[in-house]
């Protein structure tokens, strides 16, 4: 029987329970035994916490592990190690995998490696249709009996309306939700950056706003019409903040998220950090306005979520003209940093609202374990330094992607310690054996 | 690094000899004009070939073409200079070949320039023969380089430097010499 | 300031000083051009590699010349004939041509910044030959070279660029090159091959090419791709001649004294009528002379000097 744990003198924030103040956590048998002020408990080990944000165990959902079939950017014990690292107890994991995790036997396999790895608990999400192709629904019933969470098929929208339609309402019976990347591919075509002053300087086709917004209102009508659940995910502008804004004052059952790099950087990077391919992915950094309408839909909660659309590549896919470049920059490693330093501490948003988007929510939204330091729930724990001063090194990760546009940034915050069913998993950024 | 003006070595007048007594030369060895072409070196070169020219016009009544050569591109030291020296104008009114070519400079000192000077002016023609007059001779050379006209020889230190000034260009006519501050 | 050992990637990128100094360089080269032995001994020892994904015979074989014409050794790599067709990536093509010892690399590519990913892959410099629908600054500064043959200055003078911006590479230098020195431009071409926000870039914009003749004291015409009438862009031939080509009737609007240019090579009827292009008022044939001038200015300023 392992020992107990004791976290103690850390600020406790749960947003579930309304709790935000200082309290030691008694971990017991994987499950949270106590959350009180001066617990006293003998042969407990000891976690001395204090001056450290304790929050319920993050939540990443929607990342890339790549595994099957792109196994030189990043598989699944990689993806976990950079998520427990990251401060990350859980991800979800997306379909577009060679094979396509569009059938029960692969998803079963997904699970079945995670649990071993036990890094992390690694939620996949099956694809909508076989083979992502768009024409068939996928058997969605024995994926989610096998362990899927939740249904996209991520790189790609939802095809029709009409197979969005079949596919929200033969959810209902599953109560899963359906996560759409939200893009028209026709307006989209040949765009390499958003369309906009900086891509008329930079000589690309552009990737209008109008791309996202279009198949966002199309999803929102078509989600009323079947009240099946819907999740829009890294929504990237101003437009699609209003539309789901506008979606929730009715009462439809929408949520969404964004990404970190939306609420960080814009468009104009790509001129000044001289086309580097790592400023490249879909969607495309957008521009102050559509920065400053995310970060008001994050406080306001319009936007649910903070999801990283991790997204590793090798650097063969990324050290390429632009055109040729891979979508996509890695996110489990540099989020909790990210978000604690320019959104915390800045005072936008507060530990609470942190909690929810990135713990809270996705776990309710995918309906899996955590989201909460109940007493009684699952001893999945993020513990956050909000002082450690660290810098961005990509050859520090432990993801096999290393491309990030952070690289070199200075932060204040980092994980300190992820715990993953009442065991410590990963301490000051370092796995734990 | 300073440079002091330590003396004067001719004045306008002085030049304005030296500039007749060349223009005589000049006329004596070639026997006459006939061909004869003055190229004056950019920068300080030109004006001096120019009142060459005009003492010639008014001794002979002959117009002797003026040109301006720019040695930049033919230099041998581009590759150990920090900074591209900036290409001035080449200006030939006439085709250099079967020309007496009388290269005009202000100074003649390692022999660096009348060699470039030499080499463009054989990619553009081949003349009868190239000549060279200079206003000031101050020896060092580091080439197998003569002046056929010379205004006046100045025996120099390698610490010392050269000043011709042309009104054209400097305001004034007269040429001084320098020598480079020692910084204590 | 110095361009020596610098890229050439963009005018946008780069300072009106710099671009000064390319033209008064440019103007003392020139004359190397007019002489029976077209050949100065200034980059001897040099190697000028050329490297062009994108088939080119203008630009490729100015930039040979101004290289020849300054003693540089040139060698020139075209995508059919290179390892680049054997899905050898443009990283490593690029580095061993380095290590073979070339000192600037002169790059075509159809991929818009794909000579700032080759500036970073190498150590030498690096000369955008056109990249993508981004920039081809050389481009630029010949055609401001050659305006100013024929205009005193640049500053005040009204330019009226026409057709296809959204795509031009030529047209994203000259905007740049000429409103950094004090152009009036103005643009006009059929709304879909317009770039957004265009006008946030200090140019007029027009639909109709009329209205951005008038009063025009230069009058550049841009190639139109044929393929992109495919793409929906325009309908036909036919109709953007009427609209949008460059005739006599159109030209009347601009000033008296007006001067027509086109990047080449043209599609005669098509952007630009034959009687135009060939008449005393077209100084298409001098922007190339100014092309192999501007080439050997740009050489001669990057490669001469200390390392």
């Amino acid at each position: 029987m392992a020992r107990d744990l004791l976290i103690k003198g850390g600020r406790v924030v749960d947003p579930a329970s309304g709790l935000d103040g200082v309290a030691d956590i008694l971990v017991s048998e994987g499950k949270i035994a106590r959350v009180d002020k001066d617990i006293a408990s003998e042969g407990a080990e000891i976690l001395d916490v204090s001056g450290m944000i304790v929050m319920p165990g993050l939540i990443d959902m929607h990342v890339h592990l790549r595994e099957p079939g792109f196994k030189e950017k990043e598989d699944i014990e990689s993806g976990s190690a950079a998520a427990a690292v990251g401060g990350f107890t859980a991800v979800a994991c997306m379909p577009n995998t060679e094979p396509a995790l569009d059938n029960d036997a692969v998803i079963a396999e997904v699970v079945k490696k995670a649990a071993e790895i036990g890094l992390c608990r690694v939620y996949p999400i099956g694809a909508v249709t076989k083979g992502r192709r768009g024409q068939e629904l996928a058997e969605l019933g024995e994926m989610k009996a096998a362990g899927a969470v939740a249904f996209s098929d991520d790189g790609s929208p939802v095809s029709t309306s009409e197979i969005l339609r079949c596919a929200l309402e033969y959810l209902k019976a599953f109560d899963c939700v359906l996560m759409d990347h939200p893009e028209d591919l026709s307006l989209s075509e040949g765009g390499q950056i958003n369309r906009g002053l900086v891509s008329t300087i930079a000589g690309f086709k552009g990737i209008p706003r109008e791309a996202e917004e279009i198949i966002v209102a199309r999803d929102i009508l078509v989600a009323g019409m079947t009240g099946g659940r819907l999740h829009l995910t890294h929504i990237s502008t101003k437009g699609s903040v209003e539309l789901i804004r506008r979606a929730k004052e009715k009462g439809l059952p929408v949520t969404c998220d964004c990404t970190p790099h939306h609420l960080l950087l814009t468009d104009k990077l790509v001129l000044e950090s001289g086309y580097d391919t790592n400023t490249k992915m879909n969607p495309p950094l957008r521009t102050d306005e559509d920065l400053e309408a995310l970060w008001q839909g994050l406080s306001d909660g319009t936007i649910d979520a903070i999801a990283t659309d991790h997204a590793p590549h090798h650097v063969d896919d990324k050290w390429v003209e632009y055109d040729y470049a891979a979508n996509g920059i890695t996110g489990l490693e540099t989020a909790v940093g990210l978000i604690v330093d320019k959104l915390v501490r800045s005072g936008s948003i507060s530990w609470t609202r942190m909690a929810e988007a990135m713990s809270l929510n996705p776990a309710r939204i995918l309906g899996v374990p955590g989201g909460t330091l109940a007493e009684g729930a699952v001893a999945d724990i993020t513990v956050i330094d909000p002082e450690l001063e660290w810098s961005v090194n990509p050859r520090e990760f432990r993801s096999k992607g290393k491309n990030t546009p952070f690289e070199g940034w200075r932060l204040d915050g980092a994980p300190y310690a992820t715990i993953l069913g009442g065991k410590i998993v990963a301490k000051k950024r370092c796995l734990v054996s | 690094m300073e440079l002091i003006e330590k003396a004067q070595i001719m004045d306008r007048e002085a030049m304005r000899r030296a500039l007749i007594r060349i223009a005589h030369e000049i006329v004596e060895r070639n026997k006459g004009l006939e061909d004869v072409i003055l190229v004056g070196i950019h920068r300080r070169g030109y004006p001096l070939a120019q009142r060459l020219a005009q003492i010639l016009k008014e001794s002979e009544s002959v117009d002797v073409p003026v040109g301006e050569l720019d040695i930049t591109l033919y230099r041998d030291d581009l590759s150990l200079r920090f900074t591209q020296p900036q290409v001035g104008p080449t200006r030939m009114p006439v085709d250099v070949a079967r020309k007496r070519v009388v290269l005009v400079d202000d100074v003649l000192y390692t022999g660096r320039t009348i060699r470039a000077a030499l080499d463009a002016i054989i990619d553009m023609g081949r003349p009868q023969n190239i000549q060279v007059a200079v206003m000031i001779d101050r020896g060092h050379r580091e080439l197998p380089i003569r002046a056929d006209y010379v205004g006046k020889n100045v025996p120099t230190s390698s610490k010392e430097v050269i000043h011709v000034k042309v009104t054209e260009i400097d305001g004034l006519d007269e040429v001084v010499i320098a020598e480079e501050k020692d910084n204590e | 300031m110095t361009l020596r050992g610098q890229d050439l990637l963009s005018l946008q990128e780069m300072s009106t000083a710099d671009m000064e100094t390319v033209l008064s360089t440019a103007r003392s080269l020139k004359e190397i051009l007019s002489r029976p032995i077209k050949k100065v001994p200034t980059l001897r020892g040099k190697v000028v590699c050329t490297l062009f994904y994108e088939p080119s015979t203008r630009t490729r074989t100015s930039f040979e010349l101004a290289a020849k014409y300054m003693s540089a050794d040139t060698v020139s790599i075209a995508a059919s004939t290179s390892a680049a067709q054997k899905g050898e990536t443009l990283s490593d093509t690029a580095r061993n041509l380095e290590v073979m010892g070339v000192d600037v690399a002169i790059m075509r590519h159809s991929v818009s910044g794909s000579c700032h990913f080759l500036a970073r892959v190498l150590d030498i410099p690096v000369i955008n030959a056109g990249d993508g629908m981004h920039e081809h600054p050389t481009q630029g500064l010949l055609d401001i070279f050659t305006i100013l043959e024929h205009k005193p200055r640049i500053r005040g003078l009204k330019v009226a660029i026409l057709g296809d911006i959204l795509h031009s590479r030529v047209a994203r230098s000259l905007i740049f090159g000429l409103t950094k020195m004090g152009a009036e431009v103005t643009v006009a071409g059929p709304g879909t091959l317009l770039p957004p926000y265009i006008e946030d870039l200090g140019v007029k914009v027009f639909r109709r090419v009329e209205e951005a003749i008038e009063g025009a004291d230069v009058v550049y015409a841009l190639r139109i791709q044929l393929e992109r009438q495919n793409k929906g862009l325009f309908p036909s031939k036919r109709e953007y001649r009427d609209f949008y080509g460059l005739n006599r009737r159109r030209l009347s609007l601009a000033q008296e004294d007006a001067i027509i240019m086109h990047p080449g090579p043209m599609n005669r009827g098509v952007e630009i009528t034959t009687d135009l292009a060939d008449s005393p008022r077209s100084i298409i044939l001098d922007q190339v002379t100014s092309g192999v001038a501007i080439r050997m200015a740009v050489l001669y300023l990057i490669l001469g000097g200390r390392e």
